[in-house]
């Protein structure tokens, strides 16, 4: 059997993110966006916008929350949810800094 | 017998535990402390005043050698201990001796962190986190001479406060692009880098150290970009480990700090922990205040109070810099269901917000005024409904439960002397009088007469308030469209204040111009972004991260993700080893799809991020840069084969076109720019449903502006003739260089022309040739910073970041 639960990953450094942007992560079950905004908090989320799958790593990060660059729907990055008239949900994932490093929950072909 | 209780450490946490505990159970325990320093315990939070002169060191001591005796507690000073034995409950100290216990407190505290890049080893390279690092410092300073500190935080600035009150010339360097960013919002690092550097401490942000120089002591640092600063002292404040060494030996379960409980407890059962040492819920605490709430509990536990839990501290923080008054606390992001109230008075350089959740205060960051910093870390701390005080919470303690000001009221009460515009000297009474006298009825009239507001600006509101005073419904406020939710200024009056306040970064204009935000919006930052680069080339650093994806990576996103390449073509003529050079790039990067634009460019469609640079450096290698046909900016001249080959043609409008784009590419615009040349008037080119259209003639050359074949469809107006090439050339420079100073970011030249008027446009660019030759050269200005290929930049290297994905590294489980 192959299968893997989720674990704890290893990613990168907080300062490897630049500050108010993101970085991708090539992750087996698909890219994921992990942000850093001004005040140096990190979140992640899955690399696919709601509306039209635009990838949100790309997008202008400002306080915590993320436009995408397809057609500009602001995702909120904490909860993962379009803000705003519009509606739908890029999902989150688990995601911790320790020690400077920033960690992602994943993994698992189950 | 008397229970034994052993302290290793004698800091703060330490000191004041046994402050707690000698006063609750006085005869509980027979201790001993063992200090590693030859001295008594001081308050080293104070060590900063002493470092800067305003203290001694015998007034920040807290407990001389007569308080330990009176509680007969065996202080021994110097005393290392570097062992425990947990089995036999004893530690043994540096010089062999052996002390038993009972029970043992562990309060080691914490190390500054040394970065560890060559000559940090060097005398003269000092931390800063006892007195001996405080006495190094004052006998460097003594001979005067440059200090360079590494670490804009709280202790680094501090350090650097001191040493320049002491004479030094003081440099301080920071990696992070602002002051105090774990404790600070970008706005608020802004003012304190403004405070430092107005006493005359220069403050470097984004600065790696690359080396500390010198051969038998420091002479200096040297930085990445390779720029040297002389020291005589170098001071490290980047940050602190917790000293957790002593107990790791000993076997104790340590992660980043020694872990305790919430009863302060490691996991021996007879052995606690207190301080800076420690790791509590994931937390290592480097202020004060948690330490003291620890060592509270940990006396009350060691009194015989089992129930006595420490549940973590919410932290506030406060800069001991005479005449720098900031204060934070809390969690100051912003975030889905936290709302912010936020109040910026620009004249008086001050900066207060706070994230309210839940109708609760969670997070404070002041700046300039901080007098109600311990009311708000209160409400927070208490997590008390701010409900009813809301509408003046912001003003503090003192507003607290009054009736919200009336800002017509604040106006209303002014006396008729109070000067209202302070560039023209104009007074209450004068404007109101005049309002009166002349029965004027708009802002532009009362410009117009009296000057008020009509230069800088920034008075605008006051002067519409009295216009409402005095003429009440009559008054119709021009509606001026804000740039966004995040301010009330439209772009106009946001432009014309970037310039007169000599605005040059992004946190300026939002600290200057009272933003409503403390980081802005993906719609009020790239306009920000593009009205300083087009307000100082040269000086301003241009903010990607406030620039749209396709500006950021220099190509454009497609529906799934990949990205469009547009190589240059100079006037839309190409060469068989452009062709061939493109047709290598497509086989070798299996690029789907190949496309001809409407431009006369060729497109490659399909390419995926992180194939980019290497794309681009095949495509500079055959002489080809950026079309930047992502850009706000100059895009394409097309043009038709004119005099060279056609029969019809009346002058080089090939030339022409390639001349214009070599000389215009890479100006950054409102919105994208793109130029025809059509050599004769049968117009091949469609130069007349252009930004700017260029049709030759026998005589000269027809300048056209103001065409539209997108959304709308318009075409060109008549801008002027040039007789001359070279004139052709000045017009159309002086045009776009109005365009890119007057236009609001986003308005195609069509738009801005019917705004303003092509009359007004006309008189600046052809009637008043002064006023031509000034645009003209101020544009050539800008394009001596503006014309760097962005592909050779980041096939170099720059931005790497945005190319490279980064791959985790997913341990694979054996198979079966």
């Amino acid at each position: 059997m192959n299968a893997m639960m989720p674990m704890w990953t290893d990613i990168c450094a907080v300062a490897d993110i630049p500050r108010r942007g993101a970085r991708v992560v090539k992750a087996p079950g698909g890219d994921i966006a992990v942000f850093r905004t001004a005040d140096d908090r990190v979140f992640a989320l899955n690399d696919h916008c709601p509306h039209k799958g635009g990838p949100l790593s790309q997008g202008i990060v400002h306080d915590t929350g993320v436009t995408c660059p397809l057609h500009n729907w602001v995702i909120d990055l904490e909860t993962g949810r379009a803000r705003g008239a519009d509606e739908g949900c890029a999902h989150k994932v688990p995601v911790e800094v320790v020690d400077g490093r920033v960690r992602l929950r994943i993994g698992g072909t189950l | 017998m008397t229970a034994r209780l052993v302290v290793v450490g004698n800091g703060m946490a330490a000191g004041r535990m046994l402050e707690h505990l000698t006063e609750a159970a006085p005869d509980a325990y027979a201790i001993t402390v063992f200090g590693a320093e030859p001295r008594v315990n001081y308050n080293r939070i104070l060590l900063s005043p002493v470092l800067s002169g305003e203290k001694s060191f015998e007034q920040i001591v807290t407990h001389d050698d007569a308080w330990y005796a009176s509680r007969g507690i065996d202080l021994v000073k110097g005393g290392e201990i570097v062992a425990i034995d947990r089995a036999a409950h004893t530690v043994t100290a540096r010089d062999g001796s052996v002390t038993p216990y009972d029970r043992l407190v562990i309060a080691t505290g914490s190390s500054p962190f040394i970065v560890p890049v060559p000559g940090h080893k060097l005398p003269g390279v000092v931390a800063y986190r006892d007195l001996d690092d405080v006495n190094a410092m004052l006998a460097a300073a003594e001979t005067g001479g440059s200090a360079v500190v590494i670490g804009g935080g709280l202790l680094g600035l501090e350090a650097a406060a001191g040493l320049k009150m002491r004479g030094m010339e003081v440099t301080v360097l920071h990696l992070m692009p602002t002051l105090m960013e774990r404790q600070l919002d970008p706005a608020a690092g802004y003012l304190l880098q403004q405070a430092m550097e107005a006493r005359g401490i220069r403050v470097i942000c984004r600065a790696n150290t690359h080396s500390i120089l010198g051969e038998d002591k420091v002479t200096g640092v040297r930085l990445d970009d390779g720029s040297e600063i002389p020291a005589d002292i170098v001071v490290m404040a980047v940050g602190i480990r917790p000293n957790a060494a002593l107990a790791k030996g000993a076997g104790l379960a340590v992660n980043r700090g020694l872990l305790v409980d919430d009863h302060m407890r490691t996991d021996d059962a007879d052995i606690f922990a207190v301080g800076e040492c420690v790791e509590h819920r994931g937390q290592c605490y480097g202020l004060v205040a948690p330490l003291f709430d620890m060592a509270k509990v940990l006396a009350a536990q060691l009194a015989g109070d089992a129930t006595a839990a420490y549940e973590g501290s919410v932290t506030s923080t406060k800069l001991k810099v005479t005449g720098v008054d900031l204060f934070s606390a809390g969690d100051f992001a912003e975030g889905e269901g936290r709302e912010e109230i936020v109040l910026r008075d620009a004249a008086r350089g001050i900066y207060k917000r706070l994230v309210i959740k839940d109708e609760r205060i969670i997070g404070a960051v002041m700046y300039g005024e901080t007098a109600d910093g311990g009311w708000f870390f209160d409400l927070l701390k208490k997590a008390t409904p701010i409900t009813d005080m809301r509408g003046t919470l912001i003003f503090g303690q003192s507003f607290a439960g009054g009736t919200p000001l009336d800002p017509m009221a604040a106006v209303a009460a002014l006396p008729d002397e109070a000067e209202i515009c302070g560039c023209n000297g104009v007074c209450k009474g004068k404007i109101t009088g005049t309002i009166v006298e002349k029965g004027l009825t708009s802002l532009d009239q009362v410009r117009a007469h009296t000057k008020a507001s009509a230069s800088c600006g920034s008075c605008t509101g006051l002067v519409e308030q009295l216009m409402q005073l005095t003429l009440g419904d009559k008054f119709a406020r021009a509606a001026v469209q804000p740039v966004c939710a995040c301010t009330d200024l439209g772009h106009d009056d946001v432009r014309r204040l970037i310039l007169a306040k000599s605005l040059k970064s992004v946190p300026a204009v939002m600290q200057e111009l009272e933003w409503k935000t403390s980081c802005g919006c993906a719609k009020c930052r790239p306009a920000l972004n593009y009205y300083l680069l087009c307000a100082w080339p040269g000086d301003y650093v241009d903010d990607g991260q406030s620039r749209f994806i396709n500006e950021r990576v220099h190509a454009n996103i497609q529906k799934d993700g990949t990205y469009s390449v547009v190589p240059r073509m100079w006037g839309g003529v190409t060469s068989a080893t452009e062709l061939r050079a493109i047709a290598d790039v497509v086989d070798k990067f299996a690029i789907p799809t190949v496309k001809v634009t409407g431009g006369q460019r060729i497109d490659l469609l399909g390419v995926k991020k992180e194939d980019l640079p290497a794309v681009w450096a095949d495509l500079n290698a055959a002489g080809m840069v950026s079309g930047h046909a992502y850009g706000k900016a100059l895009r394409t001249v097309k043009t038709c084969v004119g005099s060279e080959w056609c029969r019809f043609g009346t002058q080089d409008s090939t030339g022409l076109g390639i001349r214009l784009e070599r000389v215009m590419w890479g100006a950054w615009t409102p919105a994208k720019v793109k130029l025809g040349v059509s050599g004769c008037p049968r117009n091949c080119a469609e130069a007349t449903c252009k930004d700017i259209g260029v049709i030759c003639v026998d005589s000269g050359y027809d300048i056209l502006f103001a065409g539209a074949a997108g959304l709308d469809i318009k075409g060109t107006e008549a801008l002027g003739h040039a007789g001359s090439e070279d004139e052709a050339v000045e017009i159309i420079l002086a045009l776009t260089q109005a365009y890119r100073e007057q236009a609001r970011y986003l308005e195609r030249i069509y738009k801005w022309a019917k705004r303003v008027g092509n009359d007004s446009i006309r008189a600046q660019v052809i009637d008043d040739v002064d006023k031509r030759k000034a645009l003209a050269a101020r544009f050539l200005h800008a394009q001596r910073f503006a014309q760097v290929d962005p592909w050779a930049e980041r096939v170099s290297g720059v931005d790497a970041h945005e190319f490279n994905p980064l791959t985790p590294f997913m341990p694979q489980e054996a198979a079966e």
